[in-house]
């Protein structure tokens, strides 16, 4: 059933991670993946992988939920690999048909298909820790500057939050259509492509409706609740960088700057 | 006693089992709708009378149990399964959302067009379905002009269409006004009346259920924790209250009329019982 | 002092005809209402009666096409003080899902006071005071979409009183509630009029609930076609009736008794009341 995808991905939790600012953590996301960019031997990339434990440790996130969230990009990672190791350059160890694999090829792959894997893992930590809202909120704060641009940063951020609302909803909208067609004799999953796109009509019709109509009573709702943009809006919940979010970040850096110098070093 | 025609077997649903979020909604039901009959199935939100109802024409598969019409398990095959549909016909809350045709008659014509039949068959069902519910004047309409108790109406039509023989419907009086539960209920009873159908009408308003039923079943925590005909169901008021149910009114009234020493005949639970109770008592004293 | 919350007078209202040259249907022709501060009134009528429209007009939402309307003082076209107005007559809808605004209890509470402006630590506040008025304090770090209907009203509910309102205007509130969600939102709402003193206006279906206000308004076709007590308004069976609606079941058991010649009590709106006249009758025999 649509009901048991769970959006947005987010694992409620007590701990250090759950409690850093929201822009310290989108900020270390970009961060660690610059540093895991950068990284280029098997050192660097042991420094990163340490790190990224580390954090997956202390955030309690249990490694099974990690690599559940995995299992869509396998299919990139084995191919990026096998590309990697077929078409490597250098001494050639085995070689069958056109392809040869090298020593450098092992490597490559290896790495690369790492890279993808814990480039993937890092931004998990992002969403995983981050209530929906949170992120939105740190996202506004960082875009900011970008209103001195003429950017409608509260209004992009709203809308955001608003949609992260309204997907659960739907999606139980969804649902409760999709039975009341099929009680009424609808199939969805005979036919050929025409017939099959044909078919979601009677789901799109009314999910496009009461989607509108929700969309209407919401907004007279929250203009009943005296929303009228972002100016003069205070929050409930306060950002406020704490000790912990200066350590974080100065742990960050210290990260790249680390995995920038091994390269410098040829490591 | 009539036979049954729909029958549910130890019926038990476990959603999203073997994850933190794993509910048992239904618990080993045994459910009997018997031919032409009229059952009331009652309980609180949460109860699994949603989930109950959604097994009856196979839209959800049990953990475990049998769905059976008229003796043949309905998730059997395909075809069993498809038949379910047209013979059990279930109408959802607020089945008003699910319109999406231009006009009412195509709206109404969908369920009849899935069953494949003949276009003469259909454009006479699509006319006497309208017919049972009011909307004749409407067919050329589109529904969406409609007013919120017409679109019920025609959203009822649309399964009506499909002349099932059990006709299940979810809370179809939830929020009209008086008028209109009014008129809904007498387009249901009329369908029953006039083909013989039975009729399953879920609901958490006792008095609803308790005007026409003849047989009612109360749902709590995906069991039945009673079933019976309507006075023996309200003769048990206070384990009503403690499931979160209440009694109907007149019930309550019986029983404060009791306790101050009026004595009346029968279990009285509509207005009407308990109008022709007191007359009669009215009228045993003045002859006395 | 003033003791008049609202005032309405000879408010015309209508919608935008949707065919061009056809002359527009008035939804609300000439309501007088005044509403005295601290009151309960409740407001009937059919579906299509005008009454949702009238509500809509309390707090800016719609604005007069004709007449006026002054609420706390304040004329509702005055674009200035719609804000001002807002925050004094808050407003609880029928769909509980599609006037929540976030994924989290709290914030969603928060969201009033925040467009106020007010400052954080006094949202904390009267965030956690408004959740505990409504008794959904432990929900608070909460998912409102996993909540029932009549855990999700509250939730709304909450998120108005957050506002201070001096009034409120509940549109439907238990329409799509169970029965123990309808208890609820109603002892929620009878506990604002005692304890906070919040002028109520409900618009429902249900005449046991409207039986529990002061003053009972009873709308057809654009226009107040009944005003008084509940025990005067429901006592007009007969022209309830005509107008599609329906009274009490005990109100409509001791009619139906008197048009049989029982001498009892018309004006019983509670079972309660009802078994006490009964047993007296009966008794006296």
């Amino acid at each position: 059933m649509l009901k048991d995808v769970t959006l947005g991905q987010y694992f409620p939790g007590d701990t250090v991670v759950h409690r850093l600012d929201p822009r310290t953590k989108i900020l270390m996301v970009i961060l660690y993946i610059a540093a895991l960019f950068n990284a280029k031997s098997w050192i660097s990339y042991g420094v990163v992988l340490v790190f990224l434990a580390a954090a997956i440790a202390v955030s309690r996130i249990r490694l099974k939920a990690m690599l559940k969230g995995l299992k869509p990009v396998v299919f990139i990672v084995v191919l990026t690999s096998l590309l990697n190791l077929l078409y490597g350059r250098g001494e050639i160890i085995a070689q069958w048909w056109i392809f040869h694999i090298t020593r450098e090829g092992i490597k490559a792959a290896i790495l690369m298909g790492a890279r993808l894997v814990m480039l993937v893992m890092g931004t998990f930590m992002l969403t995983y820790t981050t209530s929906p809202i949170m992120l939105t909120y740190g996202l506004e704060l960082l875009l900011n500057p970008l209103k001195k641009l003429k950017v409608p940063v509260h209004e992009l951020a709203m809308m955001m939050s608003m949609a992260l609302r309204l997907i659960p909803t739907l999606i139980e909208e969804t649902d409760k259509i999709m039975s009341a067609q099929k009680a009424r004799g609808a199939e969805f999953d005979t036919g050929n492509l025409i017939e099959k796109a044909k078919a979601m009509l009677p789901i799109l019709v009314p999910l496009f409706l009461s989607s509108f109509r929700r969309a209407d009573e919401l907004a007279t709702a929250m203009e009943a609740r005296c929303y009228h943009g972002g100016e003069g809006r205070t929050r409930l919940n306060v950002l406020k960088m704490a000790a912990r979010d200066h350590i974080t970040l100065g742990v960050g850096l210290a990260l790249l700057a680390g995995v920038i110098a091994l390269a410098k070093l040829g490591l | 006693m009539n036979e049954p025609i729909l029958k549910t077997e130890n019926l038990t649903h476990v959603y999203s089992p073997g994850t933190p979020f794993e509910m048992t909604a239904l618990n080993g039901v045994d459910l009997e709708i018997r031919k032409g009959e009229i059952l009331g199935i009652i309980g609180h939100t949460g109860s699994g009378k949603s989930t109950l109802i959604q097994h009856l024409n196979a839209l959800i598969k049990p953990t475990s149990g049998r769905v059976l019409l008229e003796g043949r398990d309905i998730n059997e095959s395909k075809s069993a399964i498809r038949q379910a549909r047209s013979r059990v016909g279930l109408v959802f809350q607020y089945p008003e959302y699910q319109l999406f045709e231009e006009t009412v008659y195509k709206d109404i014509a969908f369920g009849p067009k899935n069953m494949k039949l003949s276009p003469e068959e259909i454009d006479r069902r699509v006319r006497e379905a309208a017919g049972f519910v009011g909307v004749e004047e409407l067919l050329d309409r589109s529904p969406f002009d409609l007013s919120g108790g017409q679109k019920r109406r025609v959203a009822i039509a649309g399964v009506i269409a499909m002349m099932p023989e059990v006709l299940v419907l979810d809370e179809p009086m939830a929020g009209l006004d008086p008028g209109g539960c009014r008129e809904i209920m007498d387009n249901i009873l009329s369908y029953h009346d006039k083909t013989g159908a039975a009729v399953v009408v879920v609901t958490h308003s006792m008095e609803e259920a308790a005007r026409r039923a003849d047989r009612m079943v109360v749902l709590n925590h995906g069991t039945v924790a009673m079933s019976g005909a309507p006075e023996e169901i309200f003769a048990r008021g206070d384990e009503l209250r403690k499931m979160g149910l209440a009694a109907p009114v007149m019930t309550e009234l019986s029983q404060r009329l009791r306790a101050l020493g009026v004595e009346l005949p029968g279990t009285v639970y509509t207005v009407e019982q308990m109008a022709a109770a007191l007359l009669e008592l009215e009228g045993g004293r003045g002859r006395a | 002092m003033d003791d008049t919350a609202i005032k309405i007078e000879n408010l015309t209202f209508f919608y935008p005809s949707e065919e061009e040259g056809q002359a527009p249907e008035d939804v609300l022709s000439g309501v007088d209402l005044t509403v005295e501060k601290g009151s309960f009134t409740a407001i009937l009528g059919h579906n299509g009666s005008g009454k949702s429209t009238l509500a809509r007009h309390l707090n800016a939402l719609l604005l007069p096409k004709g007449g006026s309307v002054t609420v706390f003082g304040m004329d509702t076209r005055d674009e200035e003080l719609t804000l001002e107005i807002r925050r004094r007559v808050g407003m609880v809808f029928q769909n509980p899902d599609n006037q929540i605004v976030s994924n989290v209890v709290e914030e969603d509470v928060a969201f009033a006071p925040e467009n106020l402006g007010i400052p954080t630590p006094e949202i904390r506040t009267r965030v956690d005071e408004a959740l505990k008025t409504v008794g959904m304090y432990e929900f608070r770090t909460h998912a409102p979409h996993l909540l029932s209907g009549g855990q999700k009203q509250r939730i709304a509910i909450a998120g108005v009183l957050a506002m201070r309102p001096k009034c409120v205007v509940f549109d439907e509130p238990t329409a799509m509630l169970d029965p123990q969600g309808r208890r609820d939102v109603m002892r929620i709402i009878g506990r604002m009029k005692k304890e906070l003193g919040t002028t109520v206006i409900l618009i429902t279906h249900h005449m046991e609930e409207a039986a529990m206000a002061d003053r009972v308004v009873v709308m057809s076709d654009g226009q107040i076609a009944m005003d008084g007590a509940p025990g005067e308004v429901f006592t007009r069976v007969e022209e309830l009736e005509a107008l599609g609606l329906t009274v009490p079941d005990t109100v409509k058991l001791m009619w139906e008794l008197r048009q049989k010649g029982v001498d009892v009590p018309l004006d019983t709106l509670d079972v309660e009341e009802c078994a006490k006249a009964l047993a007296e009758h009966f008794k006296k025999k």
